[in-house]
């Protein structure tokens, strides 16, 4: 670790000032994840920025959405009652990552945050190229049973590890954030981005913002959702394959779907081709494996990972008949 | 057929069983240390706060194979508080050190244990090549993180598979062909290509890292130039205070080493690692105590982990499920520099009636640091590939597997020609079938569901040979009744501490709280390693010799007194009744108290020795388990769910029922985490480990745990050592991988050979 200065920032305007004056200066919450790094000197930012004194705790009903301020601690989202009856998916993502004791520290900005888990990022005597840009991407032709099968490129094949923002993204959740010319809000969908050229990026959020909440738009998805983690044992592991569900049944046909996968792309991936396949057909198993299917089109393995394409459409169809209520 | 090892002695068993039964029985307790350990008042290792204390912080080889080009440790040398950036260009001589390439200790794992910071040679990844030290731990990290290394790397060699026509026999078993190690013929040559039933298969098992909750950790302190005392987390105190005296080529009284508490070890401390020396080199060279601390990193790369092995069985039976050979090869790696052996072969030699069986083993030297025994060692990797084997065998011929290993019960050692000392297996088939539900076992597998979920039942059974070592226990008994016993042993965490205080009170009768059992110091009477389930074996009956060797005394005394009951009495007859002293059968008593004072003494004292016999000559003596598993496996996501487990164990007497229960359980959590979970992955491209920490190095958590329920036959094994025990810590996880894997097998028809049975095999 390296030495870096540390500071409270009484406001989110002060806070963004702070990282406006600094592009090597990061903002720290609960410090699950950043702090793993900097003793891994995989970052090194020169400043620390304390948010914890920020008033964004709160999780509140406002007109036609949920708002939870970005410093809502994990577990305290997966046990909020509001969440529990609207979104009861988003309180099984949370309950399904990470453990008690980290979802106690952990704060719903940072856990949108957090870096892959990709073993190349995080060991500096291997080479990648979200570290180290031009470095190469270590995974490609190295052990990849954990990597991406979709939206991969050639730099890198690491897969976001957030189950939280798996539910998120299939919630039509929206971040909202802060910057030097005041606040602006991405649909979540937007927020993580594909690798591409620039694997060092994980995200469109700018050096200088930071997340003040996220919203979550009222629907119909709460009698009918499950989130499906399927992982190398039974807690407090990264998911080889997850799935958020949400249907609304009507009697017994879906008039609305959101599908999302985690554990398979740089980002929260959502299955919006899938989505289309179930509305308007019964909640039958044979309905969800035809969207699972579909769900499936595009995806790449490489070496180690071409059980994700098998596994994959499975989950899906399992999260869709728990979600529906079949099993 | 020459099975002359078909020789049950029930009567000498009975016998024997009888005698010692009446007399003792050993009741649950609470370890004695228990409330330390979850108080934190028990120190650990690098929990010594003394004064002036430097901290220091290895940077291990970023390359597995090469030299070291250069060194700039300018940086690191300015950085604030550090004291001495420490590497084979400037560390000091250590006089131990041979210039032949060789070092001075004698680690079973024959060979030359690397030497640190000796010279710029560099032989596996992560290899400790500079020692930073600092004035607090903050610091010596940010020194470490300065300095730069330049190497000239070589084409390494870590891949098991891709080397395997590189094995070789171990050398072991060229000096010795009745080594575990060598080859071994039994019975006809080819009698496994006559067999009517031809099986034939390979598995493998990943490596595998100890991971115990306590991270390594020394403090090295020299008192003095030629004087060395160490905190240190080791498995043998007396071991390294030998191997340290070697080292340092100073007189062993003048090397002490405090291990009065272990958090776990597995066997990762049954050898002097590096970092041990690099922490004393580094006291030396800055003149003051230094604590070293391994990250959890490092417990994979520099103080072993249980090899990557590639087996191979051929069982050949008849249709009726008779036994007629087993061939078994195995290789398993170990380092350039060490021949790192294990017995993996050994039950095969000796669980079965199979009139022929052959054995290879070899080893593979690869560029990796050296291995070292995981709990139930070789054992445990061979029982996964045999009892994998056997249960497939019994499903090619449409048999029960418990009745296809029954109908190859073995009543003598087929191995050793010797009868065995105890074996109560059958005892074991019978509860555990019990315990298990087996009746809802079907022989078709995939046959029975819980809703969604497949439904397997599966079994796998253990051996380990009931060790014993020589040991020597002080033992001082004061006016108030209290007995404070003294041995070097230590105590990674069965609870040997309450074990030896239990075998205390009842071979005297004084209360367990009234006895306090010291251990885990260099300083204290000899005793050998915490390993390979010897310890209660090895310090029981030392425990048992100075006990009886008191109660003499205080017959001695009575007698002289003129307390005429008490001239013919032996110690067995003698025990304690809260303060009085009992001789069985008579109404004769007198008070510890009154016996002090009659001859004007303060306390007795009695240092024992306590030595294996000769009937180890005479029978095979092993300790036996059954581990039973019910699994869940889902058809579609491949998740596996371990619903019950039943151990049982054959471990002749329990002398603590309560930690040895706990000991089992661990064992068999470390079993699903071998079965499913555990699997250290490497990139051999780099030779380097990708799976390091315990986020990615997947050891089971409670979820992954469900209720384990353990059966002890409990019978003494009197042949085996004077206490009865067989020893426990290796049986508790042999067994237990190849039950989940044939459990998972009866519930979905698919075999995994290969560790850890993960969702993507299944699916």
């Amino acid at each position: 670790m390296i030495q870096f200065q540390y500071e409270r920032a009484s406001t989110a305007q002060a806070a963004v000032n702070a990282l406006t004056n600094n592009s090597n200066a990061k903002i720290i919450a609960g410090g699950t994840n950043l702090v793993d790094l900097m003793k891994r000197n995989v970052m090194a930012p020169n400043k620390l920025i304390d948010i914890n004194a920020l008033p964004l705790r709160e999780i509140r009903q406002q007109d036609g959405k949920i708002s939870i301020g970005a410093m809502a601690l994990n577990s305290q989202v997966a046990d909020d009652k509001l969440i529990m009856e609207k979104h009861p998916l988003l309180s099984q993502a949370l309950n399904a990552g990470a453990s008690a004791q980290i979802r106690n520290m952990a704060s719903v900005g940072g856990n949108i945050m957090q870096r892959t888990r990709c073993h190349y990022f995080y060991d500096t005597a291997l080479p990648c190229n979200k570290r180290e840009p031009g470095s190469g991407c270590g995974a490609l032709e190295g052990m990849n049973r954990m990597h991406a099968v979709f939206g991969t490129s050639e730099q890198c094949i690491a897969v976001h590890p957030s189950d939280m923002c798996i539910a998120l993204v299939a919630l039509d959740a929206t971040v909202l954030v802060a910057g030097p010319k005041g606040e602006r809000r991405i649909p979540f969908e937007e927020f993580h981005r594909l690798p591409g050229n620039q694997p060092e990026k994980d995200n469109t959020l700018q050096n200088n913002e930071m997340i003040l909440s996220v919203e979550i738009p009222d629907n119909a998805f709460s009698k009918n959702s499950h989130y499906m983690k399927i992982r190398d044992r039974a807690s407090y592991a990264f998911a080889l394959v997850s799935v958020a569900a949400a249907l609304n049944i009507d009697g017994k046909v879906i008039k609305e779907a959101r599908l999302a996968m985690g554990g398979v792309a740089h980002k929260p991936w959502r299955l919006k081709e899938a989505e289309k396949a179930l509305v308007g057909k019964p909640a039958t198993e044979e309905t969800f494996r035809q969207a699972a299917e579909i769900a499936m089109q595009g995806a790449k393995a490489y070496k180690h990972n071409a059980f994700k394409l098998k596994l994959g459409p499975n989950v899906i169809v399992e999260a869709l008949k728990n979600a529906a209520g079949l099993v | 057929m020459p099975l002359a090892w078909y020789s049950p002695q029930p009567e000498r068993q009975e016998i024997m069983n009888e005698a010692f039964f009446d007399k003792k029985e050993y009741k649950p307790l609470d370890r004695v240390d228990g409330r330390l350990k979850v108080t934190g008042a028990a120190k650990y290792s690098a929990e010594y706060p003394l004064p002036n204390m430097a901290f220091a912080v290895l940077v291990g080889s970023r390359i597995a194979k090469g030299t070291i080009k250069s060194i700039d440790s300018k940086a690191a040398e300015r950085a604030p508080g550090v004291l001495a950036v420490i590497s084979h260009l400037n560390a000091i001589k250590v006089p131990g050190y041979q210039p032949k390439g060789e070092h001075p200790s004698e680690p079973s794992t024959n060979g030359q244990p690397l030497r640190v910071f000796f010279d710029n040679k560099i032989v596996s990844n992560d290899q400790p090549i500079v020692a930073v030290v600092a004035t607090s731990l903050e610091k010596a990290q940010f020194g470490a993180s300065l300095v730069k290394i330049q190497y000239t790397k070589e084409q390494h060699k870590t891949d098991l598979e891709a080397n395997a026509g590189d094995a070789k026999l171990a050398a072991s078993a060229k000096k010795n062909p009745k080594s575990p190690t060598a080859d071994y013929e039994r019975g006809q040559k080819d009698a496994f290509e006559s067999a009517p039933v031809k099986f034939e298969a390979e598995y493998v098992l990943p490596t595998e890292v100890h991971n115990p909750m306590e991270l390594q950790s020394i403090i090295a302190h020299w008192e003095a130039d030629n004087k060395l005392t160490v905190y240190d987390k080791v498995q043998g105190t007396k071991m390294t205070q030998k191997n340290f005296a070697k080292e340092w080529n100073i007189p062993e009284e003048n090397v002490k080493c405090i291990a009065t508490f272990v958090g776990g070890a597995f066997g990762n401390g049954l050898h002097n690692w590096p970092h041990e020396t690099a922490a004393i080199i580094a006291a030396k060279q800055v003149k003051r105590p230094v604590k070293l601390v391994l990250t959890r990193e490092q417990m994979f790369t520099m103080v072993g982990y249980r090899p990557r092995t590639w087996q191979k069985i051929q069982v050949g039976a008849t249709k009726e499920g008779k036994l007629v050979a087993i061939n078994h090869q195995s290789i398993g790696q170990t380092s350039s520099y060490e021949e790192f052996t294990e017995s993996t072969l050994m039950q095969t030699r000796m669980m079965y009636a199979s009139p022929s069986v052959s054995t290879r083993y070899r080893i593979l030297p690869l560029n990796l640091a050296t291995p070292i025994w995981m709990r139930g060692p070789g054992e445990a990797t061979g029982a996964f590939a045999l009892e994998s084997a056997m249960d497939e065998v019994a499903h090619a011929i449409g048999m029960d597997p418990i009745d296809f290993r029954l109908a190859n019960y073995t009543e003598s050692d087929p191995d050793k020609n010797m009868p065995w000392s105890t074996k109560y297996m059958r005892e074991c088939y019978e509860e555990g079938k019990k315990r298990i539900g087996w009746e809802n076992r079907k022989l078709k597998p995939g046959e029975v569901r819980d809703g969604e979920w497949l439904v397997g039942y599966g079994m796998g059974t253990g051996t380990f040979g009931a060790n014993r070592n020589s040991a020597t226990v002080h033992a001082e008994l004061d006016k108030e009744g209290n007995l404070v016993m003294h041995c070097a042993i230590t105590d990674i965490g069965p609870g040997t501490g309450t074990a030896m205080v239990q075998i205390a009170s009842n071979t005297t009768g004084i209360p367990t709280d009234k006895i306090t059992f010291h251990l885990g110091n260099s300083e204290f009477p000899n005793a050998g390693l915490q390993g390979g389930s010897s310890t209660v074996n090895s310090v029981g009956p030392a425990v048992l010799a100075a006990c009886n060797a008191l109660k003499e005394q205080l017959i001695t005394m009575a007698a002289a007194k003129g307390n005429s009951a008490f001239t013919s009495a032996k110690p067995d007859d003698l025990m304690f009744d809260k303060s009085e002293l009992q001789l069985a059968g008579k109404s004769a008593k007198t008070t510890l108290a009154d016996l002090f004072k009659q001859n004007n003494i303060e306390k007795i004292e009695t240092t024992n020795e306590s030595k294996p016999d000769e009937n180890r000559n005479k029978y095979s003596m092993n300790a036996f388990s059954m581990h039973f598993a019910m699994v869940h496996v889902h058809p579609f996501t491949g998740q596996v769910r371990v619903k019950k487990i039943v151990c049982c164990a054959d471990a002749g007497t329990i002398v603590s029922p309560k930690t040895a229960e706990s000991q089992m359980i661990g064992g068999a959590t470390g079993g699903i985490g071998m079965a499913l979970t555990e699997d250290a992955v490497m990139d051999h491209r780099f030779g380097r480990y990708v799976t390091k920490d315990l986020g990615d190095y997947h050891v089971p958590v409670h979820a992954d745990v469900p209720d384990i329920d353990v059966y002890f036959v409990n019978k003494p094994d009197l042949l085996a050592d004077p206490v009865g025990s067989k020893g426990l810590g290796e049986i508790a996880i042999i067994g237990v991988a190849p039950a989940i894997a044939n459990a998972v097998f009866n519930a979905t028809g698919k075999r995994v050979r290969e560790l850890p049975i993960t969702p993507d095999k299944l699916i």
